[in-house]
């Protein structure tokens, strides 16, 4: 009956939304006066686990599951979630675990809802807060089935530590062909990505060209935050596709979400709008990001960036 | 090749979103629908294979007749018949089976989806479409070759791409990169008069069940006025991240 997390790591080490949604599951967790089991793929210290709430980890061991695959890892959850007698397991929104959700939920006959931003107002019928239209509305959505599939919104719920500890078991399920096979992958591994990012930098065509982002990465080097960018930016093949934040692009949910010379289009709006707090710098006054923004500075992103890593520099440096 | 392209009808980027009905309903009145974004890359795509592999490309909706103009557009920007399934779009399971049926029916080698329907963004129609109908599956997919029965795709991962190798029957669940903004076609007036000549069968669901269910919709908390802050006084922006928005 424990309530199933499925915790990804990467190269070994958890991601930070697999403590995220274990910190949700524990919640669900005592809503329903049961424990969390945490799936975990070939992950090398799953005690990092309990203190996030999870009892026990199911340690699945596997050369064959080196490369994500949906199928495959959706097969691992399904046969997880039967040897656990679960009801309800909880997937984070990550770009892989949005993946393997759909497969998973009509694996386990169970109904899925997806961009989950708290934790079940009612049990029973089982009732979640879903964001909608692109962020400019909340669905409440109850899952009618007996066995809920929850996908949480990152950065949604935070990290929450228990006094817990983690008892880890070794799972071994078999594992079906799939037919779809990584041949390789291209991916930026010294950075942090957009969809883990707590802190989000990302500029648009007020910088006039891509020799200019240096100021960018140097500002997002500062805050320990990911680098996107508007449309019209990855359109002009000044950064790459995958910087591209808005509607079509990727979705940004991150606690502070900065955006320099980027007017604040609806579509680009629409992306971003599940991060807490928005920062805006802009030469004109009357860009429809101020309407959006929690805090901004009217001036030109070439004086204020460069000013802004002096300041935070010297924060950081006084509060290390 | 046979392709399927399900569109989702939905409200234009710029709608105002509003509910009636105790916030159980959609507010309608006044808002344009347009084919949604990401089915519109993938529906941009299937007309390449169309045009340059000899490709078939029909078009599927689940829902009431008011989603027919959003389907005529997309036979005026090419494809060769339309599907309606008439029924109202309840939840992303139920519209998944109910397509599954008609991609099993229809022996389709090829549907596209987009992603995820900028209304509901449930992003779980393709991938139960793959996995009801026993077909490959490729999401957040950025790139489509198809050779044969072998199909090559890119995906955008967290952080990056990947490329993957599969085989038809395959199911897509496509974005922007599939093709670019600036391939997107505007229907001229040929295409519409010929749109209006073309098959948009009707047809009765087949009554699968849901799994979820909306209860209401609720709207963010309006957003209290930008606090600005000086350009030479940087410090104080450090000082309310810090302190007030608690964010750095």
């Amino acid at each position: 009956m424990s309530v199933l997390v499925y915790t990804e790591s990467e190269n070994g080490k958890f991601k930070k939304t697999a403590f995220e949604v274990a910190s949700y599951a524990k919640a669900v967790a005592d809503q329903l006066g049961t424990t969390v089991t945490a799936v975990a793929v070939n992950a090398n210290d799953v005690s990092e686990l309990g203190k996030y709430g999870v009892d026990k980890v199911l340690n699945v061991s596997n050369t064959d599951l080196n490369k994500f695959n949906a199928k495959s890892y959706a097969s691992v959850l399904k046969q997880a979630a039967e040897n656990e007698s679960s009801k309800v397991v909880v997937v984070s929104s990550s770009a892989d675990s949005k993946y393997l959700a759909p497969i998973l939920a009509v694996n386990l006959e169970a109904g899925y809802a997806s961009n989950v931003v708290e934790v079940p107002s009612n049990t029973s019928p089982f009732t979640v807060k879903r964001t909608a239209f692109t962020n400019k509305a909340f669905n409440i959505t109850t899952i009618d089935t007996a066995v809920k599939v929850v996908g949480v919104s990152n950065n949604s719920y935070g990290l929450v530590e228990n006094s817990g500890s983690a008892t880890a078991e070794d799972f071994s399920p078999s594992i079906p062909a799939s037919g779809v096979t990584v041949e390789s992958v291209d991916k930026v591994t010294d950075k942090v990505t957009i969809a883990d990012a707590e802190i989000v930098v990302s500029a648009g065509r007020g910088l006039k060209g891509p020799e200019n982002w240096g100021m960018i990465e140097e500002l997002a080097d500062v805050l320990g935050a990911a680098t996107a960018c508007s449309k019209p930016v990855s359109d002009l093949g000044w950064r790459p596709h995958g910087e591209h934040v808005g509607q079509t692009g990727k979705p940004v949910a991150a606690n502070l979400y900065i955006a320099i010379g980027i007017s604040g289009a609806i579509q680009h709006l629409a992306g971003i709008n599940a991060s807490k707090v928005k920062v805006v710098i802009n030469t004109d006054p009357e860009a429809p990001f101020f309407k959006a923004a929690d805090y901004g500075v009217v001036g030109d992103a070439f004086e204020v960036v460069p000013a802004l890593i002096e300041k935070l520099k010297a924060f950081k440096a006084a509060n290390a | 090749m046979k392709i399927l392209v399900c569109i989702s009808h939905v409200p234009d980027t710029t709608s105002k979103i509003n509910f009636t009905d105790g916030d159980s309903k959609f507010d309608t009145s006044g808002v344009q629908f347009v084919i949604n974004p990401n089915d519109e890359f993938g529906l941009t795509r299937a007309m390449w294979f169309k045009e340059k592999q000899g490709a078939s490309v029909d078009v599927i909706n689940v829902g009431g007749p008011e989603t027919e103009p959003t389907l005529r557009k997309a036979l005026a920007i090419g494809a060769d018949s339309a599907i309606r399934i008439n029924t109202a779009a309840v939840d992303g399971y139920q519209v998944a089976k109910e397509i599954a049926q008609v991609v099993k029916d229809g022996g389709y080698d090829l549907v596209i989806a987009g992603r995820e329907s900028i209304d509901y963004n449930g992003a779980m129609v393709p991938g139960m479409i793959a996995e009801l109908t026993n077909a490959n599956f490729v999401t957040n997919c950025i790139n489509l070759e198809v050779d044969g029965t072998n199909a090559k795709a890119v995906r955008e991962i967290d952080g990056g791409k990947e490329t993957v190798s599969t085989s038809l029957p395959l199911v897509i669940g496509g974005q922007k990169g599939l093709v670019e903004e600036s391939d997107l076609r505007i229907p001229n007036m040929r295409g519409i008069m010929m749109a209006r000549k073309k098959p948009l069968n009707v047809v009765e669901a087949t009554s699968a069940d849901t799994e979820t269910s909306s209860v209401k919709f609720e709207k963010p908390a309006s957003k209290g006025a930008v606090t600005l802050v000086d350009a030479d006084n940087l410090d104080e922006l450090v000082n309310l991240l810090h302190n007030e928005a608690k964010v750095i």
